[in-house]
């Protein structure tokens, strides 16, 4: 990643460039926005870090990639023409023999159970499982990292989902105004009337909700709470004396509106884009919790913390998905509070030298 | 004191106001004296505002205030926070420029005024109600006991202005600060306002230190005047004697800033515009069940023509329907009545056909922060309208264009890429008028274009907007409330009074032979200094 190259530098308008200064001038903000990226970058080759196939192979002169195709037993002299588990002591004695393997730093997925464990699960941390285990031996570091990405996955999809519904039916209403807004006020409220979690509940019932359902279901209701903020800024926005310039100018609606309107509605609605991103993380969490969220068995931070709960004697579950979680959380305020400062052009006047004397001199 | 003539009521002597490290205004020595006006005049900026406060200790923290502070014989530098409170209100009231802010919405006027009255007095019930009235009586409210009850958006301006007038004599202060008080009213009402202020002071012998930017004021009404520039004080001493010979360059600048000069004559007489029974009206808000009330007619119908290269100034107070005229002719807003411009007919067009005749006629606003978007670099703000009716000029070409257009509006041509905040008002300004005339429109519509600029600035507006007018053959609507810069700028002048013509015609006649009545509280409270 380097978007800081000369040539990209230059091609950003003189807007952005100010703001990217601003930003990088909140030095909270910019640690926890390179933190996270480092973390989710991470989290993205998560297959590279955890996993329980060798990365690389070379067995009997030839080179394998278990990390992309699925090698059946027999090709390293086991019986059956079965998914080869790298883990079986006989696979691994022969993996030792005839050549070697390259191992990801973590030799467990989010879902491999442990058979060689001597110990009950869940199992305290030691050089085996750096975090221990959970209570079906899964290795918990592995799940921790799957789990984190999985959760933004989750959010961005989410905030992205929401903020362009809500911007888009925010900022019909407050442009228009008048009978647009008046019925589009009320079926929002109707809409917005209805319970979430009963519906996630009760859709659990009869549908085993995987990832794109979960979405869907929460993108139908977590517009509404930006809508109220778009709508009010594009009310306030259509009045003020540029926008009426533009449409003196004869520039049609959806030119003022994206050109004029809009970016001012984005400070408030930046505002609220980290309250939305932790807000789904904590939603998907809490369904995982109570278990009407993600499948069972996908790594999901939420699973931990029900673990967590349910073993008071095993801390190290609740303490991992405790820091995790709430690293994550922070971070992201953080990065979201950067965001809006450096959006605001109040802050970007603010970090000018002030300029007391009339400047009436220079008015020619 | 070392002489022995009786102390002066207020005394700075080196008063020094520093926020932070930047100096705000530097070394000021003045006096106010019993029963006198001092005016400390300068333009925005100049720390007119800040040496009062600061006299006041009514500024934030981080403002460091040096310099000797007397009221009376009482030392201000030593005073503990509990002598402020009773000094601030007591000896000493104040009056706001804000009329609409500076009192609080969710009180009755009966209880704001009780409320110095029982802070400094220790009146209260009746004989605080008492007290109110009687108030209320001096400055000249009218049915003072229905005022009593009375919130503060019941009142216009001018009203609330006399509410806070009462407030800050209540408790017979021996100084009255008036900080702009009349800034935000309309003329006529202004000249009451200081009538009534010039009055109250004379009947208790209080001194007022009066903040303003407008010398027609000051000629009128103070009887010394302190010019400040820069947070230093330029010039002191009678007003009489100031204005007749000022000895600072920069309080003679000042003094001969009043727009002057004319338009160039018009030739033409094709009419570009013309306006036949146009009227706007806006339906008022029902109640459930109740018949909807009469629509509040804004403009009642009125005619009227502009001739290529002429400019109709259109003068009245707030609320007589000039703005929504001009927007109502630009098809801006809803109105009735035939508008045909050039061999168009306005009022038929719609959507996309309308859009594509808006390049011909362009407006300014009148607040040069409002008008240009904080978000976009001058050169996107003045190309847009550019590259949307003419969507086949190349980028060089369009900012060839831009600059052509900046240097033709006086600005420098590096300024294309900086940000509307970076500019002062009479820059933006210039920068609004980029924007309209880039499109190379044959008419543009000016609302109140020079109204929230300083003297010097409007006058500089004046000229180039004449100078675009005799170079391009522009026609003008000037919207204005201040006939000087009406007077400098307008061929023929339109009087408009809710919403109605009252007068009309040649701008010179109009203004120094006025038929009609209220053209001439007008012109009488403008205070014209005679044409050049």
């Amino acid at each position: 990643m380097t978007p800081h190259s000369t040539t990209l530098t230059d091609r950003l308008s003189p807007i952005t460039r100010r703001r990217l200064a601003v930003f990088r001038g909140n030095r909270r903000a910019w640690v926890s926005l390179w933190l996270f990226l480092a973390l989710f970058a991470v989290s993205l080759v998560a297959e590279l870090i955890a996993n329980d196939k060798p990365l690389i192979m070379h067995y009997d002169g030839e080179w394998y990639v278990p990390l992309l195709v699925d090698y059946p037993e027999t090709e390293f002299g086991g019986f059956l023409p079965t998914r080869t588990d790298y883990h079986d002591p006989f696979i691994q004695a022969q993996i030792a023999e005839h050549g070697w393997a390259l191992w990801p730093p973590i030799p467990f997925s989010y879902q491999t159970l442990d058979m060689q464990m001597m110990r009950p699960s869940p199992a305290a941390p030691d050089g085996r499982h750096w975090l221990g285990t959970d209570d079906q031996g899964r290795d918990v570091l592995a799940r921790v990292i799957y789990g984190f990405r999985l959760s933004v996955a989750f959010a961005l999809v989410l905030t992205a989902g929401s903020l362009v519904m809500g911007v888009v039916i925010g900022g019909i209403q407050g442009y228009f105004g008048g009978k647009t807004d008046l019925i589009g006020q009320r079926l929002t409220e109707i809409w917005s009337g209805l319970p979430v979690l009963f519906l996630l509940i009760i859709l659990a019932s009869f549908v085993q909700p995987g990832f794109w359902w979960l979405l869907g279901i929460m993108l139908l209701f977590s517009w509404l709470g930006l809508v109220d903020v778009v709508r009010a800024e594009f009310l306030r926005a259509r009045n003020l004396e540029y926008v009426r310039a533009a449409k003196a100018m004869g520039l049609p609606s959806h030119l003022i509106m994206w050109r004029h309107v809009l970016p001012n509605a984005m400070v408030a609605t930046l505002t609220f884009i980290p309250f939305l991103f932790t807000g789904a993380i904590t939603t998907l969490t809490a369904l995982d919790f109570l278990g009407f969220g993600l499948p069972p068995g996908s790594p999901s931070l939420g699973e931990l913390v029900a673990q967590g709960k349910n073993n008071l004697h095993a801390p190290w579950l609740g303490i991992t998905a405790f820091v995790s979680l709430s690293l994550m959380l922070s971070l992201l305020v953080f990065i979201g509070e950067g965001l809006r400062d450096a959006f605001d052009p109040r802050h970007i006047q603010l970090s000018a030298p002030a300029t007391p004397l009339p400047r009436t001199q220079t008015d020619a | 004191m070392r002489d022995r003539t009786p102390p002066a009521l207020l005394r700075l002597e080196n008063f020094s106001v520093a926020f932070d490290r930047s100096t705000v205004v530097e070394r000021l020595s003045l006096e106010v004296h019993r029963g006198e006006t001092l005016a400390l005049v300068g333009e925005s900026g100049s720390g007119k505002s800040v040496s009062a406060l600061g006299a006041m200790n009514l500024l934030p923290d981080n403002a460091r205030i040096e310099g000797q502070r007397w009221l009376g014989d009482t030392d201000l530098n030593r005073l503990r926070r509990r002598d402020w409170q009773a000094l601030r209100g007591g000896r000493v009231g104040f009056i706001f420029q804000e009329p609409m802010t500076s009192l609080n919405p969710l009180h009755t006027v009966a209880k704001q005024i009780g409320e110095t009255l029982r802070l400094h007095q220790g009146l209260s019930g009746r004989g605080a109600r008492e007290r109110t009235r009687e108030l209320l009586a001096q400055v000249k409210l009218p049915r003072p006991d229905e005022l009593l009850g009375a919130w503060p958006h019941q009142l216009s301006g001018g009203q609330r202005q006399r509410v806070m007038i009462a407030m800050a004599i209540a408790n017979e202060p021996e100084l009255l600060i008036a900080d702009e008080p009349t800034t935000a009213l309309d003329v006529t009402v202004q000249q009451e306002i200081l009538a009534l202020l010039d009055e109250l002071r004379q009947r208790y012998g209080m001194g007022m230190l009066f903040i303003t930017h407008d010398l027609n004021l000051v000629r009128r009404h103070a009887d010394r005047v302190c010019v400040l520039y820069g947070g230093r004080e330029q010039e002191a001493g009678g007003v009489a004697e100031v204005f007749r010979s000022p000895r600072s360059a920069y309080t003679r600048t000042l003094i001969e800033a009043e727009p002057a000069g004319q338009p160039a004559p018009v030739a033409s007489s094709q009419p570009l515009l013309q306006a036949n029974d146009v009227s706007v009206s806006f339906p008022r808000p029902k109640r459930l069940f109740a018949k909807r009330p009469p629509a509040f007619e804004a403009v009642k119908p009125l005619t009227l023509t502009l001739a290529p290269g002429e400019t109709l100034g259109i003068v009245g107070e707030s609320g007589s329907g000039k703005t929504t005229l001009a927007l109502a002719l630009m098809r801006l807003t809803e109105s009735r009545g035939e508008i045909r411009f050039g061999d168009v007919r306005l009022d038929r067009l719609s959507g996309g056909e309308l859009r594509r005749q808006r390049h011909r006629f362009q407006v300014v606003f009148q607040d040069p922060f409002g008008s240009l978007s904080p978000r976009l670099p001058v050169s996107e703000i003045i190309s847009e309208g550019l590259r949307y009716h003419s969507p086949s000029l190349s980028d060089a070409e369009v900012s060839w264009r831009v600059q052509a257009t900046l240097k033709e509006v006086g600005l420098p041509a590096d300024c294309a890429s900086r940000y509307p905040h970076e500019f002062s008002g009479g820059q933006r300004q210039r920068i609004a008028v980029a924007r309209a005339i880039i499109l190379e429109p044959e008419l543009v519509v000016l609302d109140e274009p020079t109204s929230a600029l300083d003297r010097t600035v409007q006058k500089q507006l004046v000229e180039l907007l004449r100078d675009l007018q005799s170079r391009r053959g522009l026609s003008y609507l000037f919207i204005s409330h201040d006939l000087a810069v009406v007077r400098a700028m307008a061929h023929r002048v339109m009087v408009l009074k809710d919403g109605e013509v009252v007068e009309s015609g040649d701008c010179r006649t109009v203004l120094e032979r006025p038929t009609n009545d209220y053209t001439r509280a007008l012109v009488s409270a403008a205070g014209l200094s005679p044409a050049a």
